[in-house]
């Protein structure tokens, strides 16, 4: 308590103090004649060269941060598309990080080069049909490139593994607050499920009638795939929605209640060799959840381990299968 | 006695049921600040938290209190504090704070008309938004807490209260608020679209409004085509949760139990939901703009550049704004060409944009640039505009947004592009339409350090947020320390806690400045920028009716400043031309 009217009176008290300042400065200029409102040359001047100091601290401050974090940034794409996202995002930089610099060169570089002055004169230059069709097209034109540029990667990423191609089909299901993987197994198939199904450790839902689930794998925790094979993800949810967010494979999904939705990637770089490549021990594949689904959301993670074919069909060939748990 | 009780009468009318837009403007302002500063405050409070997670607060245990045992706060309430944050700042600061502040005091002076054209909905209009923000309020207060399923609400999250607590009392108190919002914005929006159309005094036609006028009537059109579905949403939500239906909801295994639910969708609430929310984007930004627009020109003493291609891109923003909802929704397992088209549409929005931006900067080159506040703000404005309104390119782009959609990064995107540029232009309004507001002026030095704080603080804390996002940390984590991979990663959120924090206090310069010169500050004059536009014509002090006589007919645009004849000679002889002056001998009338 004694802290807080601690705190009071020291506010109360620097108020009082700002108030009597602003006042003395206010009859100061009043009697030398200038209305306080009035913004003087000095002080243009003054705001003018701030603009340029800040252009400075703000480009200052970008450099800083790349030169500071740029590494901590996620390291190169672990799937095929992911290598096609990545080449867009640096065009896409390429494009806005100069119009970046320019435009913000001229906003304030004008700024302090016409501040004002008693005796100059503003240029009375209210429109140019030139120059507004420029600042149209040039914008129109680049944008033509990057939205087909765009759409032709996500084109490709959307389109489905073909379904007699070697694939591995993997089922994703979100709960609160973990994540599930089912494999289809030998038979290439997902069983059946369904919500009303869940039971026990029974926790995805599987309809133990359907002969098609008796192969399928059911893991917690962590789940395997081979590497240069095309993963094809199968994502529910069995309450909230939530988000399958993989970001080394630049790869995201939500999950939905209610229905099933899908995502492939070929995965591209194995575990141990991106333990190389980001120079790190510990480093780990993940899936995490990204859509806001309850308290615990910021703790929902599943590790993904990328390995050869070999090394992934010996994993999966020492787990039990669905009907081998009940 | 009876006069005793005709003076309380008096009071009643003139401050509280006021039905004089330039009083109803002073309560929205009011009302939103008050709002805004109590969603400062909570993001501070989520700042401490995941600046040094698990640490505990002084502040935080007094403020928060149950939320926060031994002044850690709890994770779901670090998620009611996010969205109530996002909720205030979003409709309550940004929609009502700006919208019903300027649009009110500027719509009957700039366009030379008495009053709004129904003073009474005027009237309700405020005290709907009055209302819903109590219950707002009400809401952080009661059992379970506040809404915590984010400010979007989806469903299930926000229908189920077994999900997360705040989705009992407090979600329910959120949708009765936000209904009551609606209401709200709707007469408004009404009003300001009626009397734009019908109140223009003599001469004042569409192409000679000022560009404030023309944000203001747009936006209020882009109002009333998108917040009735959000309503329609939020009423199809209450079904869901009180009344058993099943708009949203299926398929859900919760608290050791199957739903009854079946058959509905939480993507038609998304599709809803953004249908308004992404419009609304543009109701917060377009006014500002618009404020941008007007003290841009006037401060540089010269006319805007491209007066016409500013209500161009204005209109052709406002209309792309209806149709790119779905960028919000590229990884919701929607039909990948849907996100096609949603990208195509989104990204054509950065053309007028481009534009806007372009003729900003060529309004300013050659000008003879006065600083005040209003100037500094309008300037960091289109900083903002800029730097905020690139990184929209990638997640626009539904290849790139796979990625960094949820993430960081559009944290830092769109508090950038719309909050801080939405912020810096009610902040420009406020220093520049104060005389007009208060009849008094504001100290210009303490609206510079105020500006300069501002700026450097709010970049400091937005901008580092990109590379969180670029790192892969997804938004709304109660704390990044579960995951080894974001270990490297504290030294930002650190670096941008402490930025969160000084802005709060670099704040309460304008509160203070705010307060001070409301009450004390130096008598206003009648016309302290020298502005051409009509309500500088109006008495400094309020009156009924706006001017004494006839209202002044319009002669010319707003925006004849610095304008010379053949000898290079001020028209006029001074550096303004006010939009009651008819045409001088020899003088043709500017085809902007």
């Amino acid at each position: 308590m004694m802290m807080v009217i601690l705190v009071g009176v020291t506010v109360l008290l620097i108020a009082i103090s700002v108030a009597q300042i602003l006042k003395i400065a206010e009859l100061n200029a009043i009697s030398k004649g200038s209305n306080v409102y009035e913004i003087s040359d000095k002080e243009n001047k003054l705001q003018g060269t701030l603009m340029m100091v800040f252009l400075l601290f703000y480009f200052g401050f970008f450099a800083w941060q790349y030169y500071k974090w740029g590494d901590l940034m996620l390291p190169v794409s672990a799937s095929e598309h992911g290598v096609g996202i990545d080449k867009l995002m640096n065009i896409t930089w390429l494009l806005i990080i100069p119009v970046f610099i320019i435009t913000h060169i001229l906003l304030f570089w004008f700024a302090y080069k016409y501040a004002y002055k008693k005796n100059n004169k503003a240029e009375y230059f209210s429109h140019s049909n030139k120059l507004e069709l420029i600042w149209t097209l040039v914008p129109s034109l680049a944008l033509t490139v990057l939205i087909l540029y765009g759409l032709n990667n996500w084109n490709k990423i959307m389109t489905p593994v073909n379904p007699e191609e070697e694939h591995v089909l993997l089922e994703v299901v979100g709960q609160q607050f973990s994540w599930g993987a089912r494999y289809a197994g030998k038979d290439g198939k997902l069983g059946r499920a369904h919500v009303n199904y869940i039971e026990g450790t029974n926790f995805m839902g599987i309809d133990a009638s359907d002969k098609n689930a008796d192969d399928d794998v059911v893991v917690k925790g962590e789940f395997h795939i081979p590497v240069n094979v095309p993963v094809q993800f199968v994502f529910r949810s069995n309450d909230i929605i939530h988000s399958a967010y993989m970001p080394h494979f630049r790869a995201q999904m939500n999950c939905v209640p209610g229905m099933k939705t899908q995502f492939n990637f070929v995965p591209t770089i194995t575990t141990k060799e991106m333990k190389k490549i980001t120079n790190n021990e510990n480093f780990e594949y993940i899936l995490l959840c990204n859509k806001i689904c309850g308290a615990a959301h910021y703790n929902m993670q599943m590790n993904i381990v990328v390995e050869s074919k070999e090394d992934y069909e010996k994993w999966l060939a020492s787990q039990k299968t669905f009907k081998e748990n009940i | 006695m009876s006069t005793h009780h005709h003076h309380d009468q008096d009071f009643l009318f003139k401050y509280v049921f006021s039905t004089d837009h330039k009083m109803i403007s002073k309560q929205f302002l009011i009302t939103g600040f008050i709002m805004g500063f109590i969603g400062m405050i909570m993001s501070t409070l989520f700042r401490l938290q995941l600046g040094w997670p698990g640490e505990s607060f002084w502040i935080i245990d007094k403020l928060l209190g149950s939320w926060a045992e031994n002044g850690v706060m709890a994770p779901d309430k670090y998620l009611a504090l996010v969205t109530m944050h996002g909720t205030i700042m979003v409709f309550f600061l940004l929609t009502a704070g700006l919208s019903g502040t300027f649009s009110n005091l500027l719509i009957p002076l700039q366009i030379g008309a008495r009053d709004m054209a129904s003073g009474f909905l005027n009237m309700l209009s405020y005290w709907f938004f009055f209302l819903s923000s109590v219950i707002m309020l009400i809401s952080l207060g009661v059992e379970g807490g506040a809404a915590s399923a984010g400010w979007t609400i989806y469903p299930p999250l926000s229908a189920l209260p077994q999900a997360i607590p705040g989705s009992g009392l407090g979600m329910t108190l959120w949708l009765i608020s936000m209904a009551i919002f609606i209401v709200s914005s709707l007469l408004g929006s009404l009003n300001y679209i009626v009397t734009i159309l019908n109140l223009r005094t003599k001469g004042m036609s569409m192409t000679r409004m000022p560009l404030t006028i023309w944000a203001f009537f747009l936006t209020a059109i882009i109002g009333v085509v998108s917040f009735p579905v959000l309503l329609s949403a939020a009423l199809l939500l209450i079904f869901d949760r009180s009344f058993g239906t099943s708009f949203y909801l299926s398929d859900i295994y919760i608290g050791g139990q199957v739903l009854e639910h079946t058959g509905g969708s939480p993507i038609l609430f998304e599709h809803l939901f953004w249908f308004l929310g992404h419009p609304e984007v543009y109701i917060v930004l377009l006014p500002a703009l618009g404020i941008t627009s007007e003290i841009i020109s006037t401060m540089s003493r010269k006319p805007i550049f491209g007066y016409r291609a500013m209500i161009g891109s204005m209109l052709a923003i406002a209309f792309l704004s209806t149709i790119v909802w779905g960028h919000h929704m590229f990884v919701t397992g929607m039909n990948p060409f849907l996100g096609a088209v949603f990208t195509f549409t989104t990204l054509l929005i950065a053309i007028p944009s481009a534009v806007k931006v372009f003729n900003y900067l060529t309004t300013l080159w050659k000008g003879n640039i006065k600083f005040s506040p209003a100037t500094l703000f309008s300037i960091g404005l289109v900083s903002t505009f800029i730097s905020g309104g690139l990184t929209g390119l990638i997640l626009g782009d539904s290849a790139l947004d796979i990625n960094v959609h949820d993430t960081y990064f559009v944290v830092g995107h769109f508090h950038i592009v719309m909050g801080l540029s939405a912020i810096f232009g009610m902040f420009a309004g406020v220093y520049h339409w104060f005389p007009k507001l208060f009849g008094r002026m504001m100290n210009n030095r303490l609206g510079s350090i105020h500006f300069w704080v501002t700026i450097v603080c709010a970049y400091g804390v937005f901008f580092p947020m990109h590379f969180l996002g670029l790192a892969g940390v997804p938004r709304r984590y109660y704390t990044n320390s579960e995951f080894p991979l974001f270990d490297n990663l504290m030294d930002i959120n650190v670096l941008i806690s402490m930025f969160a924090i000084a802005i709060a206090f670099g704040q309460l310069l304008f509160l203070y400045n705010f307060v001070y010169s409301a009450l004390r500050g130096p008598k206003a004059p009648q016309n302290p920028w020298e502005s051409n536009s009509l309500e500088w014509t109006t008495p400094v002090e309020h009156i009924h009716g706006n001017w004494y006589g006839d209202i002044p007919e319009v002669h010319r645009w707003p925006y004849d400043y610095s304008k010379v004849d053949k000898n290079g000679e001020y028209i006029g002889g001074k550096d303004f031309i006010p939009q009651t002056t008819p045409l001088f001998e020899n003088e043709t009338e500017e085809a902007h």
